[in-house]
């Protein structure tokens, strides 16, 4: 995040998310979707996906991507990147998992 | 040449069964003219295929789909068939049979093929009514019905045909339990390893098994109330099949004063103590021996028509038989001597983990036995082996691994005789298949499975099917697979991942995958819901349904729209709602200050833009007012559109609202492979345009006909006929059997047009007018039914999956 310093901020344990599953973190100007993987590693995303903005907290998650739930875009979870031959990009927010603690890398100042 | 004799001789065979019909048959190779030909059967079919009575019991199959000889096969080969008919007396000195009815034919040769009865022990109560054996279409009927309205069976026997029964009752969802007097299951085939791997297997398919048990008494006022034990042991029981083994059915040749011992005696050439009778099957004692396997009946079959037709002075000689035990999924086979003495070694292979036993008797560098167990693939090439008493003394260091591994052994089938077992669910050989290919042309798997039945069962034999091909067609044959994989995670396609999660009992979605080989970790949005609706599907209140393996709809139970908000639609049974109803919904609107409020195409309202916070809350308050889930989110059964019908409308004939309600009360709930609508009309004007609908009624002044597999979707496709009925009863017997029979047919995301256009019409129309299998359908149905129809809209706003309506955290 440019310029901006961030906090790690502590939004939950790793077991309020389902495996393979999603959970939202609201912030004042966005959305943010928290991803756990089958293999219980977190990912996050702004919840939106690059095609029309669905929300990728309600897709189904898989390996390290999720599908899109409105037209099926799969985006891989560790870059935001669309997979081919779709285009596009949703923003990554560093993420942190710390003694089953998730930390996110936003708010401050 | 003079083709027909100016008088033909007259051949009378009393029993149409399949060793009586299979001795026809080789008598008519022989000698296609040389005989008039008269058959008596007790039971009013032609013939058809005992041995697959199981798979029948089981669901698996149609009993058209056994039957051999229809009717039409006695017409085409002008024999006269008195089916119906048992014959209730022979006269030798006049050489006349005579029916119970009084039919009454000359014969200038006879054949006997009466088959046994089951051993019915006279225990107290074995004449009760719920008592029967397990040989006939009549017994798996009465079994079908029973499992339908009571639900505890007891089998005595734990023997092939006991098992199999169990089976078969288990399956239509039975509380079953098996009796055995034995300390081991099928001791006359299986060594004490695989009797006690079996049972386990047994068990895990919720079968209740006691051995060394000892029958006393079987209760009951009227009918079958319980049986007890020597020891005390009190077991409920609605029907009890006996299968304690079988006996030759003497009577008729006793009472006509041929020889007799346990069976009608007959020499080497199948002829019994009166020259012009020959007896053939399971009533004949041949050398002190009787029969029940079908191998030795078909061998005796082509001696007798050798002697009859005078084309061969052979003899029946006794062979070998092997054995496998029709239970889909469960791999066995035994064959010889596999208990062996001090003359004898063993070599056993064991793997417990993988459930995989062999053990193979030789004696003088000759197989003489083997039970194999849980891995029975290379059978044949064992039997084989056994029947030609080959020296094995140069590949025993590798024998228990088969033909593979050894250097001697065999490549694959080519090498294989056309009398070796392919498929040991059906009994299908080589040469059938081969000859079948020949025949008809056939080109591919599915096609061999449609007309030969191989491979069609448990799938274990595709490999060797598929060899066969290549080796029929040569380069002919192109083994890509034409089916459609499920997604891209595997290369296997629908059905064969049903018959997987089946025949292997497979019951999570991580197990379906390793099972069947998928590429992928955890699969993709396509495959893991089609996995979990093909589990839930199949074991209704045993699968616990994977939330994440849900498209996000069906996990929110609402429909999302574009902004990430939800419509919710309540169910409105019928189309009818109230002034109550109507009141609700519009205090809901208002206070969750719904914005857009609409009148759906399936006779409903919807909400729309309620947001994901808010629905626990939408929902607790239309349940209050006695709303539940439309699921109009779901692939499920959505709606039941309906006209006023004869209530109110001067053209109506009958009550299609009530129908449709009824319907609808009957179905809701139920997941189904694609989304379901259904509608009823109370008259042909077809208002309710019941004819684009995945099953549409019209009600006629008769009763209503039933149509199926419309679509007013992007293709429209208007319904085809599937029956004519004149009951309410009867349209929710044939609507549950429809819905069963798509859900456990049709793939994932496949609606009924494309399926019906899949299958085609008849075969659905055909096996819903079987009325067994319509009912074991709807049992089946019904069975699931009772743990689908739970309101998820309540379990909801009652707490169940809260997170799913709850933002993790809010960062400031």
């Amino acid at each position: 995040m440019d310029g901006q310093i961030s906090v790690w901020t502590d939004v939950g344990q790793l077991d309020d998310i389902p495996r393979l599953g999603s959970r939202v973190v609201t912030t004042p100007a966005f959305d943010i979707a928290v991803f756990r993987t089958g293999d219980d590693r977190i990912f996050a995303l702004h919840d939106r996906c690059p095609h029309k903005a669905g929300k990728l907290s309600q897709g189904i998650v898989h390996d390290e991507s999720v599908t899109c739930p409105l037209h099926n875009w799969v985006i891989r979870l560790s870059d935001g990147l669309a997979k081919d031959p779709d285009e596009g990009c949703s923003r990554t927010v560093p993420v942190r998992l710390r003694n089953g603690r998730i930390l996110l890398a936003v708010g401050g100042t | 040449m003079n083709m027909i004799s100016p008088r033909r001789s007259r051949l009378v065979l009393v029993g149409n069964g399949m060793a009586g019909v299979r001795a026809l048959e080789e008598i008519l190779t022989r000698a296609p003219h040389e005989f008039a030909i008269t058959v008596f059967g007790a039971e009013p079919f032609g013939n058809y295929n005992r041995i697959m009575l199981s798979p029948v019991l089981a669901g698996e199959k149609t009993f058209e789909a056994i039957t051999t000889h229809p009717r039409s096969w006695y017409e085409e080969n002008g024999i006269e068939l008195i089916a119906g008919e048992a014959v209730a007396g022979i006269d030798r000195a006049a050489k006349t049979v005579t029916g119970g009815q009084g039919t009454t034919r000359r014969y200038d040769v006879l054949l006997l093929a009466t088959g046994s009865n089951p051993v019915i022990i006279p225990l107290p109560g074995h004449k009760l009514p719920g008592v029967i054996g397990f040989r006939d279409i009549a017994d798996v009927e009465t079994m079908l019905a029973a499992s339908k309205s009571h639900s505890h069976a007891v089998v005595i026997g734990g023997g092939l045909l006991g098992l199999e029964a169990a089976n078969g009752l288990a399956r239509n969802g039975m509380d079953t339990t098996v009796l055995h007097i034995m300390p081991t299951l099928m001791e006359r085939q299986l060594d004490p390893v695989s009797a006690g791997l079996l049972k386990a297997d047994l068990i895990s398919r919720g079968i209740k098994v006691v051995t060394e048990a000892n029958t006393k008494i079987i209760h009951g006022e009227h009918r079958v109330e319980a049986v007890e034990l020597a020891d005390g042991t009190h077991l409920p029981a609605d029907i009890v099949v006996m299968a304690a083994g079988i006996r030759p059915n003497v009577a008729l040749a006793k009472e006509a004063g041929l020889a007799c011992g346990r069976g009608v005696q007959v020499d080497d050439g199948m002829r019994t103590s009166d020259p012009a009778i020959f007896a053939v099957g399971e009533c004949v004692e041949h050398r002190g021996a009787l029969f029940g396997l079908v191998a030795p009946l078909y061998d005796m079959a082509k001696i007798l028509a050798d002697r009859v037709t005078r084309t061969a002075e052979s003899d029946y000689l006794p062979s070998v038989t092997g054995t496998r035990l029709k239970v889909t999924g469960i791999d066995m086979f035994s064959a010889g001597d596999f208990t062996g003495d001090e003359t004898t070694d063993d070599i056993v292979f064991r793997d417990a983990a993988r459930g995989v036993h062999k053990k193979l008797v030789i004696r003088d560098d000759r197989l003489i036995g083997a039970v194999l167990y849980g891995e029975a693939s290379d059978s044949a090439w064992y039997f084989d082996h056994i029947r030609n008493g080959t020296d094995i003394s140069a590949i025993r260091d590798t024998l228990v691994f088969g033909p593979s591994v050894g250097g001697a052994g065999t490549p694959g089938v080519e090498a294989l005789p056309d009398t070796a077992e392919i498929c040991g669910c059906n009994g299908i050989s080589k040469g059938a298949i081969l000859a079948a290919i020949g025949k008809h042309k056939l080109t591919t798997l599915d096609e061999v499975r449609a007309r030969t039945k191989a491979s069609a069962s448990c799938g274990t034999c595709t490999c060797k099917v598929e060899s066969l091909l290549a080796y029929a067609l040569g380069g002919a044959y192109d083994a890509t697979p034409k089916v459609k994989a499920v997604c891209k995670c595997t290369t296997t396609g629908h059905d064969a991942v049903r018959q997987a999660i089946r025949a292997q009992r497979l019951k999570t979605i991580p197990a379906v995958m390793r099972a069947v080989g998928w590429t992928t970790p955890d699969g993709c949005a396509s495959c893991r819901p089609a996995l979990n609706y093909y589990l839930l599907c199949e074991w209704p209140g045993e699968y616990i349904d994977d939330s994440r393996s849900r498209f996000v709809n069906e996990r929110m139970h609402a429909n999302i729209q574009k902004d990430g908000t939800y419509s919710v639609i309540p169910r409105m049974w019928g189309g009818v709602t109230s002034s109550f109803e109507l009141r609700a919904i519009a205090d809901v609107v208002d206070r969750y200050q719904i914005p857009t409020v609409k009148v759906t195409g399936g006779q409903r309202i919807d909400l729309l833009g309620v947001r994901k916070e808010q629905l626990p809350d939408v929902w607790r308050d239309l349940n209050a007012a006695g709303m539940v889930s439309g699921h109009a989110y779901g692939k499920a059964l959505r709606t039941v559109k309906t006209c006023v019908g004869s209530e109110w409308c001067r053209f109506g004939t009958q009550d299609s609202t009530a129908m449709g309600i009824a319907l609808e009360k009957m179905t809701w709930g139920s997941w189904t492979p694609h989304k379901t609508k259904m509608a009823v009309s109370g008259c042909p004007r077809n208002c309710a345009e019941a004819t684009i609908k995945d099953f549409g009624v019209v009600a006629t002044e008769s009763g209503w006909d039933l149509h199926a597999g419309g679509n007013g979707g992007i293709k429209v496709r208007v319904t085809d006929l599937l029956a004519k009925v004149t009951t309410e009863d009867e349209v929710l017997e044939y609507a549950a059997a429809y819905m069963q029979l798509y859900r456990e047919e049709a793939w994932y995301l496949e609606r009924t047009a494309p399926w019906i256009e899949r299958v085609g019409i008849d075969s659905v129309r055909t096996r819903l007018s079987d009325p067994a299998l319509r009912k074991s359908l709807q049992h089946r149905f019904m069975e699931s039914q009772r743990h689908a129809q739970t309101d998820p809209w309540e379990q909801r706003a009652a707490g169940v999956d809260a997170h799913e309506f709850r933002a993790l955290a809010a960062v400031e």
